[in-house]
């Protein structure tokens, strides 16, 4: 494979191959999500620069404590929250799979690892759906918040404000990597990489998947955590 | 490129071993932060270092867990290091924008604290009830005729 051999970085200049010793969809790819990072850093910096100029915020354990079919005054703090997480860290394994298999040029462990990733995407947004519509039912909405500080005191919306907006961006990659994911099934499916010899599309889906996994780790750390 | 040499089905089978590894690591790591979060609840409100060193080691738990997935499931470590350095180098402007913007914010709380009076009287306004499932009660029957506020 290209990326595994290594080769002397004075020769890597001299001309005739990638000094990165990657296809050119694949740097681009890393480019890409680079400024990605830069998005979603711009959106959780925000946050954090306006949560700490409040005085107050609501805690995330009085905001987020329910799950799905559970009673009205369940208190389960962190619960539902840590599947969605597992679910995510799971799909991501699942996804290094696929990369692995295609390597290995195993077109059946493919499928079955990209379709594994797939239900796994698929069953995030399902929870995401799910707690978006409950926080709704609950008041809580752009421009609506009806959780109180931690204190007591009355809060401003700038809590939900942020959090529908960077959890529904995260959302809406995680849909779009969803797609990425079941156009990459399908090309598999129609043998479309066993006719290039290779698989290297896949590590390019896999790459953006790892990243939205990645950006679920800072999410969930600063809106569920602290 | 071969795919049929048995070197290669030697690095494929420690591939596997390393994906399992960082998956244990990954799912330790989120368990320690769990962990830190369900502790923290009971920690009070006003006890603020001890609640701070705790989302301090949050946080850093949390970087842990965002190198070993770039390193290992987007494959960075095993990249040239020329391509780790031209996406790692831009994105330590983030040390500087997060130190910079905190503490802007910070500095904005304490200005608005020392001068700006109804800023500083906000945080004496209790919420009308502090139980959350009475409070949304009451803004729905608020909601329909706002303007009677």
């Amino acid at each position: 494979m290209t990326t595994t051999t290594t080769a002397p970085a004075d020769k890597l200049w001299g001309g005739g191959k990638s000094p990165f010793n990657v296809e050119y969809g694949k740097l681009m790819m890393w480019y890409f999500l680079m400024s990605d990072a830069f998005t979603f850093g711009a959106f959780l910096i925000s946050y954090g620069t306006i949560r700490f100029s409040s005085v107050g915020w609501p805690d995330p354990n009085k905001v987020f404590k329910s799950y799905p079919f559970a009673a009205e005054h369940a208190n389960a703090p962190l619960v539902f929250v840590s599947i969605m997480t597992f679910i995510l860290i799971v799909s991501s394994v699942t996804m290094v799979m696929a990369v692995q298999a295609g390597h290995q040029m195993r077109k059946k462990a493919v499928v079955t690892n990209l379709i594994l990733t797939i239900i796994g995407g698929i069953a995030f947004l399902s929870c995401q759906a799910w707690e978006w519509h409950h926080l709704f039912t609950e008041g809580a909405w752009w421009g609506r918040n009806p959780f109180p500080n931690a204190d007591g005191s009355i809060a401003s919306t700038n809590f939900t404000n942020y959090f529908f907006t960077i959890t529904g961006f995260h959302g809406f990659h995680v849909f779009s990597g969803v797609i990425i994911n079941i156009v990459m099934l399908i090309m598999t499916l129609t043998n479309q990489f066993e006719k290039r010899g290779h698989y290297l599309m896949i590590e390019k889906a896999g790459l953006y998947w790892h990243f939205v996994d990645l950006v679920w780790v800072f999410v969930f750390t600063c809106f569920y955590l602290i | 490129m071969d795919h049929t040499t048995n070197a290669h089905a030697d690095h494929a089978a420690e591939a596997r071993k390393e994906i399992w590894k960082v998956t244990g690591i990954l799912t330790v790591l989120t368990i320690i932060e769990l962990a830190l979060g369900f502790y923290m609840m009971n920690v009070p409100l006003d006890e603020f270092s001890k609640r701070n060193f705790i989302k301090g080691t949050i946080v850093i738990l949390m970087l842990a867990k965002a190198f070993y997935i770039i390193a290992y499931f987007m494959h960075m470590k095993h990249e040239v290091k020329n391509l780790i350095m031209t996406t790692a180098v831009p994105l330590t402007l983030f040390i500087w924008f997060i130190i910079a913007f905190l503490y802007e914010g910070n500095s904005y709380k304490n200005l608005r604290n020392t001068y700006d009076g109804h800023f500083r009287d906000r945080k004496e306004i209790k919420a009308p009830v502090k139980e959350e499932h009475e409070a949304v009660k009451e803004i729905k029957a608020v909601e329909p005729k706002p303007a009677a506020e």
